[in-house]
């Protein structure tokens, strides 16, 4: 597999160690009253979709970038790479409500 | 019940040699699906076939229905490397396990077909001093819990496996924890006599059926919906393995399983060099010889997540390099096939046998890449499962919500990754 690094451009994936599913960076409050339970969830319960998976690529033998691919787990394509800082800002900035920089 | 198929024996195989082999019949038969069952197996791979086996012979249910979306044997059962072992450390495994292991060694008498059981016995090579302390303390444990363990040293490993490469700079062999019961059965022959055996006593083995959706009504599981259109059960019991979280998400649950694909690979047929299975983790290879003589290894998971069967030319590489540490004539072999199956990687890297929150829905799954060797103990397990509503005492820590409660089953120690298992 071929992974279009945001930066560094086509790398191949074993230049790569695999995390798992992208929600992973959404890592749940815990202050909220079911913190235990929602951080089982989190840790160790996964959607394990067949078909497109937003998942984190860690970049261990290049520029040690964490990157969010898009990539469908019956077919191995990958249609869509981030770096996982832009997305995580994203998500953050959707959440406090401030919008476009 | 009573077997109602043919008897296979040597006096049949001379009868029919000298008949021209016409009285051999169908080993199962192809049954269109009724519409009501006591109990629905999800999936006819070794694990399902077992259940229906055990489930008709062992507790007298044969109002049974398994369903399987191809052909039975496509899946897994029919692509692992057939190792057999029960070399497991901890204690909500190993006793399950050495389980599977008696059941092995009776079984072709049991369900009276050659499945090929081979006790060629498995080696798992140390390089090190902790690695020696460490397969020491895996064999007390083994042995406490009825297995069988012998440590070798360097010259007990010599005198076995003399082709190994002893001076590898890195990893220079040390010695190996034996286990003399262990070693490989034919695994297709496995589906084919749990089939054959559950089907004479009464079961209906559907092929070409695939379950689509669930039927739950009021927090109770009916029965499913399938390519066949719906077939109503008191029970579903699902094991469908590397499509885990596909088929539960039919019942909206979500499980502690990602689906990862391995690899695995058979040289052209060699002169026998290799009397068993050996093991080298630390290079990600292992290795046996069939009888036809073909090397059979394989090695890590690819590592992410995949629904593919088939995996990715990097981990190609890094198995054969483990090949060629461990013993470089292999080097000259050339390789003869090569394919993948999916994994149904659990969190902890030990399976589930467990009821659902939903009434009448069972699930048996997350048996990563290790589940050939569970196959009887899994099927008789299951089976006790479903005819008593309680678990088997040797699987009474497969449990769904066990990390909840922090009981996990972690061999390796690795947490909740599952490409590290
Ligand atoms: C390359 C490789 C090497 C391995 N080596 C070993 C080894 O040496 N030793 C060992 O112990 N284990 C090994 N394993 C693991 C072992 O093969 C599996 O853990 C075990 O076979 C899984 O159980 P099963 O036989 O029931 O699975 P499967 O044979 O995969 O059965 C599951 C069945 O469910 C069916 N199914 C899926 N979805 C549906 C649906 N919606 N409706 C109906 N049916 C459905 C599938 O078609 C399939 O036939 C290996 C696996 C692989 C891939």
């Amino acid at each position: 597999m071929i992974i279009h690094h945001p930066l560094l451009g086509p790398r191949d994936a074993s230049e790569f160690v695999y995390k798992g599913d992208a929600s992973l960076i959404d890592r749940p409050d815990w202050k909220a009253d079911n913190a235990a339970d929602l951080f089982h969830d989190y840790l160790y319960l996964r959607d394990n979709p067949a078909g497109e998976h937003c998942e984190l690529w860690y970049h261990e033998q290049g520029d040690r970038s964490w990157l969010v691919v898009t990539r469908n787990t019956l077919t191995h394509d990958i249609t869509n790479v981030e770096l996982a800082r832009d997305v995580a800002l994203a998500k953050q900035a959707k959440k406090s409500g401030r919008g476009e920089k | 019940m009573k077997h109602r198929g043919t008897k296979y024996s040597g006096f049949k195989v001379i009868k029919e040699a000298l008949t021209g082999h016409k009285g051999w019949k169908p080993v199962w038969r192809t049954p269109r699906p009724k519409s009501e069952y006591d109990v629905i197996i999800v999936g006819g791979g070794g694990h399902g076939l077992a259940t229906a086996y055990y489930l008709a012979k062992e507790f007298g249910i044969t109002n049974v229905a398994v369903l399987e979306k191809g052909w039975i044997g496509s899946g897994n059962v029919g692509r692992n490397t057939t190792i057999v072992r029960s070399n497991y450390l901890l204690p909500g495994n190993e006793p399950f396990y050495e389980f599977s292991m008696k059941l092995w060694e009776n079984l072709e008498q049991d369900f009276n077909y050659n499945a090929m059981v081979s006790q060629r016995g498995i080696l798992n090579l140390f390089h090190n001093d902790a690695g020696r302390d460490a397969y020491a303390r895996r064999g007390n444990a083994m042995i406490l819990a009825g297995a069988d363990a012998v440590l070798l040293d360097q010259d007990g490993v010599r005198e076995m496996y003399p082709c190994l490469d002893f001076e590898n700079a890195r990893f220079p062999i040390k010695g190996g924890l034996l286990q003399p019961r262990g070693g490989t059965v034919r695994h297709d022959a496995v589906a084919w006599g749990y089939a054959r055996g559950a089907d004479n006593r009464g079961v209906d083995i559907i092929q070409n059926c695939e379950v689509t959706g669930m039927v739950i009504e009021n927090g109770i599981c009916r029965g499913v919906e399938t390519s066949q259109g719906i077939i109503k059960a008191k029970k579903i019991a699902v094991c469908v393995a590397g499509s885990s979280s596909r088929v539960m998400s039919m019942a909206g649950m979500r499980l502690p399983i990602e689906s990862h694909v391995l690899q695995a690979f058979v040289s052209e047929g060699l002169k026998p060099i290799l009397p068993g299975v050996v093991t080298f983790g630390a290079g990600h290879f292992y290795v046996s010889q069939s009888d036809k003589g073909g090397l059979v290894f394989g090695g890590d998971i690819d590592g992410y997540n995949s629904y593919a069967q088939r995996g990715n030319l990097p981990v190609v590489e890094d198995v054969c390099e483990g090949g060629m540490a461990l013993m470089p004539m292999i080097g000259r072999a050339r390789l003869l096939r090569m394919w993948g199956g999916v994994m149904d990687m659990s969190m902890d890297g030990s399976p589930f046998i467990d009821k659902t929150h939903i009434d009448g829905l069972y699930f048996n799954g997350g048996w990563c890449y290790g589940g050939f060797k569970a196959t009887p103990a899994s099927g008789w397990c299951y089976a006790h499962l479903l005819a008593k509503d309680e678990p088997h005492p040797v699987a009474t820590e497969y449990r769904l919500d066990r990390f909840k409660r922090g009981a996990m089953i972690d061999e390796k120690g690795m947490g909740a990754q599952p490409n590290l298992h």
